[in-house]
């Protein structure tokens, strides 16, 4: 037991989590937070708004797969970090936000700077905290941390009130806490498993898709053993872009409104699903009613309340999804049982690629979507970590940037929060600084939170911002070309900033790149020099995102490019 | 389809209101809530009545467990609890031989009756809602003036094995 203030109490409670980054924005109601935080050997990244913090701290989260922390005043402060506590919650990423609040005896009286935070994220966090005394402190932090990354990951909010920052206490560190509404662990049902495999192995046309929870529970090894042994097609939700190599033979890409065409054709004529760690949202599987039309779903989730929430399954195994594939794995392979490459499925799925690959038609335009990424795969190392924004940008990564690496792929799905993917490369890099990172963007997106450049030069964490700019927001223009009859309204940004210009007004590089040639070449130079550089690169305003599944729609009706 | 839902939960500030922002968010319906601290002062117990089909009933009582200040959820079945509600009436008392009339529809159905007036009385019924439904529509002719319910609250009969 240790007298201290509830301020340091906070800052010795991260530090014991691991806790070495926090990224934040002081204010009147955390300056003894920050205070403490001065003393502390916890490292302070300065953001220019708040919103930053929390995609940050996101992006360092997915990439570390443990809390990343974000501070940030009350009031404006706190509400400013909301979008960013809703974009985790939404993919399932964990995070620690802590904001400052009034001093308690001011709570509920329209304060200065006072929001009730607490009120305003309670559907969008996993958990909130406001402790009342300092004492408490200790053990709301372990708690925070183990909620926060356990069982399916999220948010997690601790509101300190000004004064319990400053109230000194006898403090006590626990080592571990239970909280007794909360079972995040739990053991993965061994005969719904075997049922599983029975299921799999006696369908005609099974198909896997691997959701973000492989990505999160890191299970990559396991299914792509599993894939091999069944000789089974993969596909992935957007979300688990990644989760299984897309260079790998049975690889057919990301499903959904987006979704690689050899992929939305082949979910659409399996007769047997193999669901890993994905909530099947609508933008990945259409009208929920259409897609469990003639399949048999198998759902591996961590969370039980994702089984039968969009889709009815056949077979549910609850439990995390490394575990649950690891056992899947075993009983597999003492059972003996494999299948081989030579089925009329196999063999109809590999025909389908082919014919999507060699007679999908693409933009024209020299710096078309398809060869630029392409381009950048080339030039990008496959262990790179690399980020998207929101937007049509988003989705040609998507189509045309495939990911080698598990893991190494991170967007902001669920809520599809332009400005994500500038500050949570930066995350990233604070999470693995050996790691080139990328952020691929529009300049839409990249707009809502560029004056992260500061920080990334500053704080010496440089990414690479690939710039696909399109001088629009060219999802809304796509969307009011395809359905509103070219009726464009608020979509046009007029080449307006330079963003060269903008890269050096900060003191980043800036490059702008008006052949593939030069794409090529400025990734290079941004790898090389390994300052935070932009990447300018012009594209063709006109340029539609190709196959796309209109909202509302089946994957069965997919339009593609004509 | 109309469901009892039981549901143990942290005695803290902030879960009634977690509970039903749930509710409201998810676009649950909730019918009736009542609330109180139980025989273990760390806990409350909440009873739920909701109108949902099979399946959102099913995500009623997931997303209810998920939620990390909820100890025990539990679906009751009717024909195995016992459930009732608390319901006050202020009835128009229009001529004197209404006090009469009332207080013997009140007896019928073991009401007590709180409080007589020149022009109303008050009466408190507890019963199941179908009897309570039953009482108001023989009682509704006189004039109701006013009307408060607490809610369903339900327990499971019997404990343990005998449950």
């Amino acid at each position: 037991m240790e007298r201290m203030s509830g301020a340091r109490s906070l800052m010795v409670a991260l530090e014991k989590e691991g806790a070495n980054i926090v990224f934040g924005l002081p204010g009147g109601a955390n300056l003894p937070i920050y205070d403490e935080l001065y003393k502390s050997n916890i490292r302070h990244i300065l953001v220019r708004h708040e919103q930053s913090a929390s995609h940050m701290a996101d992006g360092f989260g997915r990439v570390s797969r443990r809390p990343g922390v974000c501070f940030a005043t009350s009031g404006p402060g706190a509400t400013n970090i909301v979008t960013g506590i809703a974009t985790a919650q939404a993919d399932s990423a964990p995070m620690i936000a802590v904001t400052g609040q009034v001093p308690s005896k001011m709570i509920g009286r329209d304060a200065f700077q006072e929001s009730d935070i607490i009120g305003i994220t309670n559907p969008i966090v996993k958990y909130a905290f406001q402790p009342m005394n300092a004492a408490e402190i200790p053990e709301v932090v372990k708690k925070a941390f183990y909620i926060s990354s356990t069982g399916r990951p999220g948010p997690v909010l601790i509101d300190v009130p000004k004064d319990v920052q400053q109230n000194e206490a006898e403090m006590v560190f626990p080592s571990e806490v239970k909280i007794r509404g909360y079972h995040p662990w739990v053991d993965p049902d061994v005969r719904e498993i075997e049922r599983a495999i029975d299921m799999l192995f006696t369908s005609e046309r099974p198909i896997i898709l691997a959701g973000g929870g492989v990505i999160i529970s890191g299970a990559f090894a396991e299914l792509q053993s599993i894939a091999e042994l069944l000789m089974i097609p993969v596909v992935t939700t957007f979300k688990g872009k990644g989760s299984f190599p897309e260079n790998h033979p049975l690889s057919l890409g990301p499903i959904g409104m987006h979704g690689h065409a050899e992929a939305n054709k082949m979910m659409v004529e399996a007769d047997c699903v193999l669901a890993c760690g994905s909530r099947f949202s609508d933008r990945s599987v259409g009208t929920f009613e259409e897609f469990e039309r003639h399949l048999k779903i198998i759902h591996m989730d961590v969370d039980p309340a994702e089984i039968g929430k969009n889709q009815t399954t056949n077979v549910a195994v609850v439990g995390d999804v490394r575990a649950s594939l690891r056992i899947m794995v075993k009983m597999l392979i003492q059972k003996a049982i494999k299948r081989g490459g030579d089925n009329p499925w196999l063999k109809h799925v590999n025909e389908t690629r082919e014919y999507f690959r060699q007679n999908l038609k693409l933009h024209p335009h020299p710096l078309g979507a398809a060869k630029i990424l392409r381009k950048l795969r080339e030039v990008l190392p496959s262990q790179s970590i690399v980020t998207t924004e929101v937007g049509q940008h988003q989705m040609w990564a998507s189509l045309f940037f495939d990911v080698i690496h598990p893991g190494t792929f991170f967007s902001s799905t669920g809520l599809g929060t332009m400005g994500w993917g500038f500050p949570a490369a930066i995350g990233a890099k604070a999470a693995k600084p050996d790691v080139p990172v990328l952020d691929i963007a529009g300049e839409g997106s990249f707009n809502m939170t560029e004056n992260s450049l500061a920080v990334s030069v500053l704080d010496n964490l440089p990414v690479i911002v690939f710039l696909m700019n399109n001088f629009s927001l060219g999802m809304v223009a796509q969307w009011q070309r395809t359905f509103y009859d070219r009726r464009m309204i608020g979509i046009d940004l007029k080449n307006c900033p330079d963003y060269v210009k903008v890269a050096e007004a900060y003191g980043a590089q800036g490059i702008r790149a008006e052949t593939i040639e030069d794409v090529g070449k400025a990734v290079q130079t941004a790898l090389k020099s390994n300052v935070t550089t932009v990447i300018d690169i012009p594209m063709d305003p006109e340029e539609d995102v190709l196959p796309f599944v209109a909202p509302g729609t089946s994957l069965k009706d997919m339009i593609l490019p004509s | 389809m109309w469901s009892i839902i039981s549901v143990l939960v942290e005695n803290k500030p902030g879960v009634l209101f977690k509970i039903t922002n749930l509710f409201r968010s998810r676009n649950f319906n909730i019918d009736s809530i009542s609330v109180g601290v139980t025989e273990n002062p760390e806990f409350s117990k909440m009873t739920i009545t909701t109108s949902a089909d099979e399946k959102q009933l099913n995500q009623i009582i997931k997303q209810l467990d998920k939620l990390i200040d909820t100890v025990e959820v539990k679906l009751l079945d009717e024909r195995k609890s016992i459930y009732r509600e608390l319901v006050l009436m202020k009835i128009k008392v229009s001529k004197p031989s209404d006090i009469m009339e009332i207080t013997d529809l009140a007896n019928a159905f073991k009401c007590n009756v709180h409080d007589v007036r020149k022009s109303s009385m008050v009466i408190e019924i507890t019963a199941t809602p179908d009897r309570i439904d039953a009482f108001e529509d023989l009682i509704k002719g006189y004039g109701i003036l006013e009307i408060a319910r607490t809610g369903i609250c339900a327990l499971e009969r019997g404990y343990g094995n005998e449950s």
